[in-house]
């Protein structure tokens, strides 16, 4: 029952600091806020996926061949955890899949931007992970228990993922010239796409109000994207790489770097479904869980004829 | 089609033992079609970076659990039994004092 004190002793628990568990009490539009931002992020780890691993056969060197397949390891694994985090509220897997694949459900834009050289999967360990990072240890915090545990497993595995990008980065920022202009050139693809990834700027963001009100989210899409900002304003230096913004400048009232308008047309385009690799993406995903199928039916008769056996002999 | 049951394989619960002697803890839930399925993929799910040295999984509908609404008077017995703690009695304070 949805009534004004059930709201209010929610709101009370929330504000308290508790954490809300799977079969407590909470309003329809938490658990429908929730799903639809935890599938989301969901969605975004398999997706991920694709970028990466299309560099894992031409890797430079058996090194980052390795930690790049444990990487990509780690987004599957950070999937299936918010998968699992997601079917809690009360939807099952195979729905989340099929919304994903065949239905309305996003994941992030980031991922519709493609992979040209190898520098494109440094400077994606480097920004895209980082900005990760910001965004996943606020929601490390945040008041849905399952999503919270999530992502406090999921911050302690991407530090790796983040470090081993900037360390890429940095080396080959000490390289000859060419690859030093290979890495700013995928510095200056990546960039303003990595800034998008915090969401639309607070004031038209309709979901944020709610999703702040119930601790969901700590910080606004604009505050976590300053921040980051601001870090990648100072590892950029350190490593004498440049990011493309012209306007970036310190503010020595507020004590954090301005930076110039975002390209939100090209944002929403991608959004929409017009960026250079949507339509790629969803058939590579849709290829893979199709032709998965066999596999999963094999499982399943394996399943079957095992427990009639085990059933007979008893 | 297949319906939404049967597309799904059964859920599991996996629990951990973080180093030998320590008790198993929950860490997390995974499909599988089978117990040798479920426990392959609890290694790979949740145990990537030496998290475990040991592992237990149970299919979901196995597991009975309290509820939230038991809170309250499921554990009440518990409550005014404060003589099952050491706190409740005392000791001379000479003996106290020498820990």
């Amino acid at each position: 029952m949805e009534n004004q004190t059930n709201l209010e002793e929610f709101q009370a628990r929330i504000d308290a600091g508790e954490k809300i568990e799977p079969k407590e009490w909470m309003p329809e539009q938490y658990r429908s806020q929730l799903i639809r931002m935890m599938s989301q992020h969901a969605h975004s780890e398999i997706v991920g996926m694709l970028p990466e691993g299309n560099w894992i056969q031409r890797a430079p060197s058996l090194k980052r061949k390795l930690v790049l397949l444990a990487k990509v390891q780690d987004e599957a694994g950070h999937g299936l955890y918010l998968y699992s985090a997601t079917e809690t509220l009360g939807i099952s897997r195979d729905e989340l899949v099929q919304q994903y694949l065949y239905g309305k459900a996003k994941y992030s834009s980031i991922f519709n931007y493609p992979t040209m050289t190898y520098a494109d999967v440094c400077v994606i360990g480097w920004l895209v992970d980082g900005a990760a990072i910001v965004n996943q240890t606020m929601l490390a915090r945040s008041s849905y228990g399952p999503y919270s545990r999530a992502n406090v497993r999921i911050c302690k595995e991407e530090s790796f993922h983040k470090k081993q990008g900037y360390e890429m980065i940095a080396k080959m920022m000490n390289g000859t010239e060419a690859q030093q202009k290979m890495a700013q050139e995928a510095v200056d693809r990546w960039w303003w796409p990595t800034l998008m990834m915090f969401g639309p700027h607070d004031t038209d963001s309709p979901n944020s109000e709610a999703l702040m009100k119930w601790q969901v989210k700590l910080k606004s899409n604009d505050e976590l994207r300053q921040h980051f900002v601001d870090r990648m304003v100072m590892e950029a230096e350190a490593i004498g790489i440049e990011l493309p913004d012209p306007d970036l400048t310190f503010n020595e009232e507020t004590g954090h770097w301005d930076f110039g308008d975002i390209p939100w047309d090209e944002f929403w385009n991608v959004v929409k479904g017009n960026g250079v690799m949507n339509r790629e993406r969803m058939k590579a995903r849709r290829n893979a869980y199709e032709g998965g199928e066999w596999v999963r039916d094999a499982a399943k008769a394996y399943a079957r004829k095992k427990k009639l056996t085990q059933e007979k002999a008893s | 089609m297949s319906t939404k049951e049967d597309n799904d394989f059964p859920l599991w619960e996996v629990f951990t033992q973080k180093k030998s002697g320590a008790p198993y803890e929950h860490a997390g839930s995974l499909h599988a079609s089978d117990s040798e399925m479920a426990l392959q993929n609890a290694r790979d799910v949740y145990s990537r970076r030496n998290e475990a040295v040991g592992i237990w999984v149970v299919e979901s509908k196995h597991i009975t659990a309290s509820t939230p609404e038991d809170m309250g008077p499921f554990f009440d017995p518990a409550n005014d039994k404060p003589y099952r703690h050491p706190q409740f009695y005392s000791v001379p304070r000479a003996v106290k004092k020498r820990k």
